[in-house]
């Protein structure tokens, strides 16, 4: 009742008395507050009338206290259909939040009616009255009494939910006696019943909590999986600091997860969180320790989520110090299927699972569950959003390959879109900045100007963080102030001040700009910024900073008070900097001051005054006033507002608010020592050991099999068993079969697989073993229906049926599968009709281009691929519009005329990609490339390629790389890193540096898997062998006057009607050569600039558009053989 | 965790239209945080799904002009609330065809009967579709009739057992005279096109729809040609997981009725290809207060298949006033209040492509529209799953009728949107 504001504890009483008057009284309160005001009223009685209306009347007529006589006429009478006429409509008030608290004697009896409905709801008033009407609900509980001993599981569950709902204190003994009884019940779906009443109960008398926590114990050790996500329930209400209750059964709810409904999923994997982290070792605690991070670093990267990469990982693990507890890869293993799940809560409960006990290596796997939830309803969108936002401040290159799922749509809700962008901001990068900063300009020019103030604070985030591009940005900004929108401006001036301050030397010219804004601009903390800025820098604006302060003490009456403190502020600093022209400014602003309304500023005043001016009252501190004033003031750092946010455990409440929410339970820190991990083992020793036995036998039988029994001998050593003496003898004797075997074919890959997931599943899981080696004997089976358990056994089978069949039958099969595959492939891409599937054509397209050869020529057919321009039609489309359209899109760029050249890579468009290895030349193994267009990271003289390479076979690569590359002198090639791993219908994705020392001559090399090398070349086209500059018209001139004679080629081309367009001869240069466009006063003139990435040498393209369909198109160029070729290849690009 | 304590049911104009509390009684004032929230968003899409008052959490949701508003007390996973919510409201659609004010007034009793049962003291009990309506059967016309007559009621008179069963989403006894199976593949392609016509992002997202009519209990099991398009895939709580990983078969025993299978992502290294093309040339000239309109749909990579059901919206700017405009084919309507131009084209034939242009009316005085709007672009294409994925066979163990197995695909338009 805290809770009520005032407005409630007015209207309580009336409420109380009469709910009818109440409500008429309530509207118009409540409209004033929120909502219109008289639609809401009279919508109300007006929809009312058919739900309740013989009780309307009734209070309308009479008001008197025995209103709802006809109802309890109905109650009393003898038929059941009148009973349930009666039922349903005191259910209608109810939910209309009226009152119907009379009528309670009158329903209470109707508590032991046979009919079915009638008895369903009168439980449904029992429940919302019996707290308000005690003595009476009394008279109800002897019938749940019967109830609970009624022979149908059904109907003994369904009375103790009643009776465990009825909050009246009296009836405590009965229920925690209910409860008991219920948890020993034969029925589980009973027992989960009083696992859902624990809580009620508790909540009703928490001196109960003993006797609680014994039932608790007992249903936590329950096996079915019915129970267990209803019991954690309950322990997480009542006894959450319990965890020693949880040791036994730690295991079993492991195993049972995937079974259990979906809700307790979350409620179990939340728990078993705090549990890892009391009981377990940080995964990540050796990682500054060990110089595998970069190794590690490898493994994150690829973001492979195949039971592979996780042995990998695994194995690594091993050779350190540090070893995973067994039961913390159980959870991690049990948990990661649930990424699967169709309910979001359970998908975010496994992602906060992952990242905050999964090692570094493993927590990738999230990512592309997460990104998936970004499909779902908005109000997911917006917390699953929330946490990306946190994740990808710690763990960004997680989130990196999505980026694009996170640019924002002009449809999404401003809420979602600055989310989105926060996200964005946090992934920015060296590689990455280019594309963002185009998005971001797409988003300045949004309708939603809240978005696009965010935008803006974005920008000058990643200026602050990426130093790079913190110029351009710069600029772009700049150019913001010219915005009509004077919010835009605001916020520019509010960023670039923070950005000037990192560098104020550079920019006078930016703060002479600001300078002159102060005259427009009227949002006054764009003001203050400005003021302050040129107060801080007055000595760089030496002849402006005077004037300035004129024109404000001129206006300082009418300014806000923020605006009047920098007014001072700048006043008192040109006083000490440049008193000869000040002073008399300073003095009067002060004097100004000195009768301000506003006390601090008074204040303000006077303290300046005493400061700055030497009296001779004033001491010591005026000497020190240059110093105070002038002072190096710390540029401030523009942050993430959710960094830090994930020592709330994500996902959760808490997280979300940022702030603690009323029962939030701390996720503790690892411990610096793991707990006796052996309190979790439930089984006896006996049995156990003639497990080990028997599983060296196994391993003289399969030698591979015996490769994961070493493997886990370790880990189980640190459970201190007895056998493990015996294990650690396996371990060694299998080492050398494993290093060994390395080389080996697939299959036994597979099996390492599937035996790394069993690997650390102990206890109970042996005696799965034990199962597995019967079942050997036996012959195939078919597959078992899904019941609890379901999953080891399925895992068991496979194994089973693996080992029995032995390595060619399994071959033989999957070999005949996959040419079904492929010959029905072939057979439709025979067929010419043009109904095939979309891949199917995609595939026949590519196998057009020859793979190794392919010239330029053919190379540029492919435009088509994704962006085929519209048939040419009779759109009339003057030049002078599309001209001025043009113009006013490019008016925003980020980057601009004064500009010193960067470096900035425009590979908007669509990436053409050549093909590298066709998938039936590569035996299954596809490999195709395109040019990124990003810069090496590694190198600046190598062009970056991009290598994506799909395995189409029913087997895993391994250790794909690059050998022998075939070079011509001066030619280098930063091959990518090996993968190790390529599971079936994978593909991977990487990224390998090649210095083609400005010639297209191909690179050819030898692409190695495990078994096979196939000879590859990459040729570039020779577009793509330059990185655009930026730069002015007039430099451009100036390079171009250096570049004629020999450099300069001129050809004379005729423009096809489609090309006549500006953006598209813009956007078939561009995606001819990787080019920058330079700015052009003339209409008709299009102008690109470029650099080699080799030796640097400038590419000026200038095109001449001239009447009709002519046109003219220059190269200059040192390099002439570039030159040349690019020529060829624009106006093909121009004329296709 | 006392997860949910009350749930409000508020209508756009703000009338609390239903409540229902799972522990005590928490008073209606407290909505009036939500209200000042909502007041604030201005847009309903903009109001805070969780917000923080003095002594509670509100965790809404916003569904068929209805907002769904719990009180939350303590530390609970947002996602949790939010998505039973929409379990909620789905029942709801499930149960009454619609999630509609007037169909939760019209049946609130059985409203409250399943919100009854959905939650036990504000912990999610039973939320399958198949074993609520074992418990309270969905309103028919027919059964509204005979309830008239006889005075039954629609809550199930048989116990439900479907609760104990191991397949908690499957009812037993089913019976079928007509065993039929169907499954709709509907692909969406989301993307957004940049101005220069390039395509900025791509992506295939599809889901598997079934409609499963099977008596007793079968056990299905669904191959594909090309299972390896799919990249990432969340499944029905049916399916066994373990077949997927090892086979890539979806092996499962389903619910009785409508349910989605799976949904999936095609891996976004496949191109996508984009079946339509915008032509668009949309300006605004400085100093007058008209602008010109014009946009040509065209359909482009439709493997031969009709582009169909095109739809394109585009949220004008604020300064436009009206527009004229002529279209070579379907209709148009301007919204002057809400800025919003639909033009619904239909079907694209190749020969004569659909063209939208004329004048554009602005406010005299304002100033010229800073942004060009998106265009967001609704199309069908039938018959074509756009990834190319192809359903191979279904089989099924555990019955012994042959059924009828009928697949179906379907592309459309997702999150469409092409900038200007």
């Amino acid at each position: 009742m805290l809770s009520l504001p005032p407005v409630q504890k007015l209207l309580r009483p009336k409420s109380v008395v009469g709910s009818d008057v109440a409500k008429e009284v309530t509207s118009p309160v409540l409209a004033t507050e929120a909502g219109p005001p008289t639609c809401y009223s009279a919508l109300r009685a007006d929809e009312l009338r058919p739900l309740a209306a013989p009780k309307d009347e009734g209070a309308a007529s009479t008001g008197q206290p025995p209103r709802h006589d006809d109802l309890k006429e109905m109650l009393d009478s003898n038929k059941d259909s009148l009973k349930l006429e009666a039922m349903k409509r005191i259910v209608a008030m109810i939910a209309w939040g009226k009152n119907a608290s009379d009528l309670f004697p009158a329903v209470v009896k109707n508590v032991a009616c046979k009919n079915i409905e009638v008895k369903k709801l009168v439980y449904v008033y029992l429940v919302r009255y019996a707290e308000e009407q005690q003595d009476l609900a009394l008279l109800s509980i002897s019938t749940f009494q019967r109830g609970l001993k009624d022979p149908n599981q059904l109907i003994r569950a369904s009375a103790l939910r009643v009776l465990s709902s009825i909050r009246v204190p009296i009836i405590v003994p009965i229920m925690m006696l209910a409860i008991k009884e219920a948890a020993s019940d034969m029925s589980p779906y009973v027992r989960k019943t009083a696992a859902h009443a624990i809580p009620k109960l508790y909540s009703l008398d928490s001196d109960q909590k003993d006797q609680l926590i014994e039932v608790i114990e007992k249903l936590l050790a329950d096996k079915t999986t019915l129970v267990a996500g209803s019991v954690v329930m309950a322990f997480e209400e009542v006894c959450p600091e319990r965890i020693d209750l949880i040791h036994k059964n730690y295991r079993k709810l492991c195993n049972l997860l995937i079974d259990v409904e979906e809700w307790g999923q979350v409620v179990i994997i939340n728990m078993l969180t705090r549990y890892a982290r009391t009981q377990f070792l940080s995964p990540n605690q050796n990682e500054s320790l060990l110089e595998e991070s970069a190794e590690k670093a490898f493994y994150g990267s690829e973001e492979e989520d195949t039971k592979d990469a996780k042995a990998e990982a695994a194995s690594l693990a091993k050779r350190k110090p540090y070893v995973m507890d067994p039961d913390h890869r159980l959870l991690l293993r049990n948990t990661k299927p649930l990424l699967q799940s169709r309910n979001a809560a359970v998908v975010m409960a496994v992602a906060q699972l992952y990242f905050h006990l999964a090692p570094k290596a493993e927590v990738g796997v999230i990512a592309k569950a997460l990104v998936r939830l970004l499909r779902s309803h908005s109000e997911v969108q917006y917390v699953v959003l929330q946490n990306v936002a946190t994740m990808s401040i710690k763990r960004r290159g997680m989130f990196e390959p999505y980026l694009k799922s996170f640019y924002i749509r002009s449809t999404d809700p401003t809420q979602i879109k600055i989310l989105k962008l926060e996200v964005l901001t946090n992934l920015a990068n060296e590689t990455n900045i280019s594309t963002i900063l185009r998005e971001f300009q797409t988003y300045i020019r949004s309708m939603d100007k809240d978005f696009v103030a965010a935008t803006i604070q974005a920008i000058g985030r990643c200026a602050t963080n990426i130093g790079k591009v913190r110029d351009t940005c710069l600029n772009g900004l700049v150019q913001l102030l010219s915005n009509r929108d004077e919010l835009v401006v605001a916020e520019s001036v509010v960023v670039i001040k923070k950005l000037l301050q990192m560098q104020p030397a550079q920019h006078s010219e930016i703060i002479k700009h600001m300078a002159k804004l102060t005259d427009n601009i009227q949002v006054p903390m764009a003001r203050a910024s400005i003021l302050w800025l040129i107060g801080e820098y007055c000595e760089h604006v030496p002849k402006i900073a005077p004037d300035v302060l004129r024109k404000m003490a001129k206006s300082f009456t009418n300014e806000e008070d923020i605006v009047k403190l920098q007014v001072i502020n700048l006043a008192a600093k040109l006083y000490l900097t440049n008193s000869k022209q000040s002073k008399l400014l300073t003095q009067y602003v002060l004097n100004l001051a000195k009768y301000d309304q506003n006390y601090d500023i008074r204040d303000r005043a006077r303290f300046i005054r005493q400061l700055i001016v030497p009296t001779e009252k004033s001491g010591a501190l005026n000497k020190y006033a240059k110093k105070l004033f002038l002072a190096q003031k710390p540029a401030p750092i523009l942050e993430s507002s959710f960094k830090d946010r994930d020592h709330f455990q994500l996902g959760s409440l808490s997280h979300l608010l940022n702030a603690k929410a009323v029962g939030y339970q701390e996720l503790p820190d690892w411990p610096d020592e793991a707990p006796d991990p052996s309190v979790r083992n439930v089984e006896v020793p006996e049995w156990t050991k003639c497990t080990s036995r028997e599983k060296r036998k196994d391993k003289v039988e399969k030698p591979f099999y015996s490769d994961s029994e070493g493997e886990s001998g370790p880990t189980e050593s640190a459970d201190s068993e007895p056998e493990s003496d015996s294990e650690e003898s396996g371990s060694s004797s299998s080492s050398g079969t494993s290093s060994s075997s390395s080389e080996e074919e697939d299959e036994e890959e597979e099996e390492g697989g599937s035996e790394e997931q069993s690997e650390d599943k102990e206890g109970e899981e042996e005696e799965e073993e034990k199962r597995k080696k019967k079942k050997e004997k036996g012959g195939p089976r078919k597959a078992s229906p899904r019941s609890v358990g379901s999953e080891e056994e399925e895992e068991a089978e496979g194994k089973k049926v693996k080992k029995a069949a032995g390595p060619q039958g399994k071959k033989g099969h999957a070999e005949t599968s996959s040419e079904e595959a492929s010959a029905s492939e072939s057979s439709s891409s025979g067929s010419d009709s043009g109904t095939e599937a979309p891949t199917v054509v995609e595939a026949k397209r590519r196998k057009v281009i020859p793979s190794s050869k392919a010239g330029p020529k053919e190379i540029s057919l492919l435009d088509l691929d994704d962006f085929t321009p519209p048939p040419p039609q009779p759109v009339p489309s003057s030049s002078i519009i599309s001209t001025s359209l043009v113009t006013d899109l490019e008016g925003l760029t980020l980057t601009d005329t004064s500009l010193a050249p960067a470096l900035l890579s425009p590979a908007f468009g669509a990436v053409r990609t050549y093909e590298l290895l066709h998938r039936m030349a590569g035996e299954g193994l596809s490999v195709e490339y395109c040019f990124s267009r990003r810069p090496f990271p590694g190198d600046p003289h190598m062009v970056a390629v991009q290598i994506q390479i799909s395995n189409n076979t029913d087997a895993e690569v391994k250790s794909l790389r690059v050998s022998e590359p075939k070079l011509l002198a001066g030619m280098r090639i930063q091959e990518f890193p090996e993968i190790e791993s390529l599971a079936p219908g994978d593909t991977a994705s990487v990224v390998m540096g090649i210095d083609f020392c400005d010639s297209t001559q191909a690179a050819n090399f030898q692409l190695c898997t495990h078994t096979r090398h196939f000879y590859v070349s990459i040729q570039p086209p020779v577009g793509e062998l330059m990185a655009p500059v930026f730069m002015s018209e007039n430099e451009f001139r100036k390079e171009q006057g250096k570049l004629t004679g020999m450099s300069e080629i001129t050809e004379k081309l005729t423009l096809p009607e489609k090309c006549r367009s500006d953006h598209a001869i813009v956007q078939q240069v561009t995606s001819a050569a990787n080019v920058g466009r330079v700015p052009c006063g003339a209409d008709n003139e299009y102008r690109f600039a470029a650099k080699t990435v080799t030796s640097g040498s400038l590419v000026l393209i200038t095109l001449e558009w001239r009447e009709g369909a002519a046109a003219q198109l220059t190269v200059n160029s040192e390099k002439m053989v570039i030159g040349t070729m690019l020529v060829k290849d624009i106006i093909q690009a121009l004329a296709q | 965790m006392k997860m949910i304590h009350s749930l409000f049911l508020i209508n756009c104009s703000g009338d609390i239209f239903l409540e229902k509390h799972w522990k005590s009684v928490v008073s209606q004032s407290v909505c009036d945080y939500f209200f000042e929230a909502q007041e604030k968003a201005i847009d309903v899409e903009n109001v805070p799904p969780v917000i923080s008052t003095p002594h509670h959490y509100l965790i809404s949701i916003y569904r068929d002009k209805i907002f769904f508003v719990s009180v939350i007390q303590t530390e609970v996973p947002p996602l949790f609330v939010i998505e039973f919510l929409h379990r909620v409201a789905d029942t709801f659609q499930d149960y009454f065809g619609e999630c509609s004010e007037t169909a939760i007034k019209d049946n609130v009793v059985i409203v409250y009967e399943l919100l009854e049962e959905m939650l036990d003291n504000g912990f999610p009990l039973a939320t399958e579709s198949n074993i609520l309506k074992e418990l309270i059967k969905p309103p028919t016309i027919l059964r509204s009739v005979v309830n008239s007559i006889t005075g039954s009621s629609n809550v199930g008179d048989t116990l439900p057992t479907g609760q104990l069963s191991n397949i908690p989403w499957r009812r037993a006894g089913v019976k079928y005279t007509n065993n039929e199976a169907y499954f709709d593949v509907i692909e969406e392609i989301d993307a957004i096109i940049d101005k220069s016509g390039s395509t900025v992002f791509a992506e295939i997202q599809g889901v598997i729809d079934s409609c499963i009519k099977l008596s007793g209990m079968p056990d299905l099991s669904l191959s594909f040609m090309n299972p390896r398009l799919l990249d990432d895939v969340s499944f029905h709580p049916c399916i066994r997981f373990k077949r997927w990983e090892s086979e890539r078969v979806l092996s499962f025993i389903p619910p009785d009725g409508n349910f989605r299978l799976i949904s999936y992502r095609v891996s976004s290294q496949n191109l996508v290809a984009i079946p339509v093309y915008v032509k668009h040339l949309i300006s605004f000239k400085e100093n007058s207060s008209s602008g010109r309109f014009d946009v040509t749909i065209g359909p482009k990579q439709n493997m031969g298949k009709t582009v169909e059901g095109v739809v394109m919206t585009v949220h004008m700017p604020k300064a436009v006033l009206n527009m004229n405009l002529t279209a070579t084919q379907g209709s148009y309507t301007f919204d002057p209040v809400t800025k919003v131009l639909a033009w619904d084209v239909g079907k694209i034939t190749p020969q004569k492509l659909p063209n939208l242009k004329g004048i554009v009316n602005l406010q005299s005085g304002a100033p010229k529209p800073e942004e060009n709007p998106s265009l967001n672009i609704q199309f069908k294409i039938q018959q074509l799953a756009i990834s190319g994925l192809k359903v191979n066979r279904l089989d099924m163990y555990g019955e012994k009728y042959k059924p009828f197995k009928g697949v179906k695909y379907i592309t459309k338009a997702g999150k469409f949107q092409v900038r200007t």
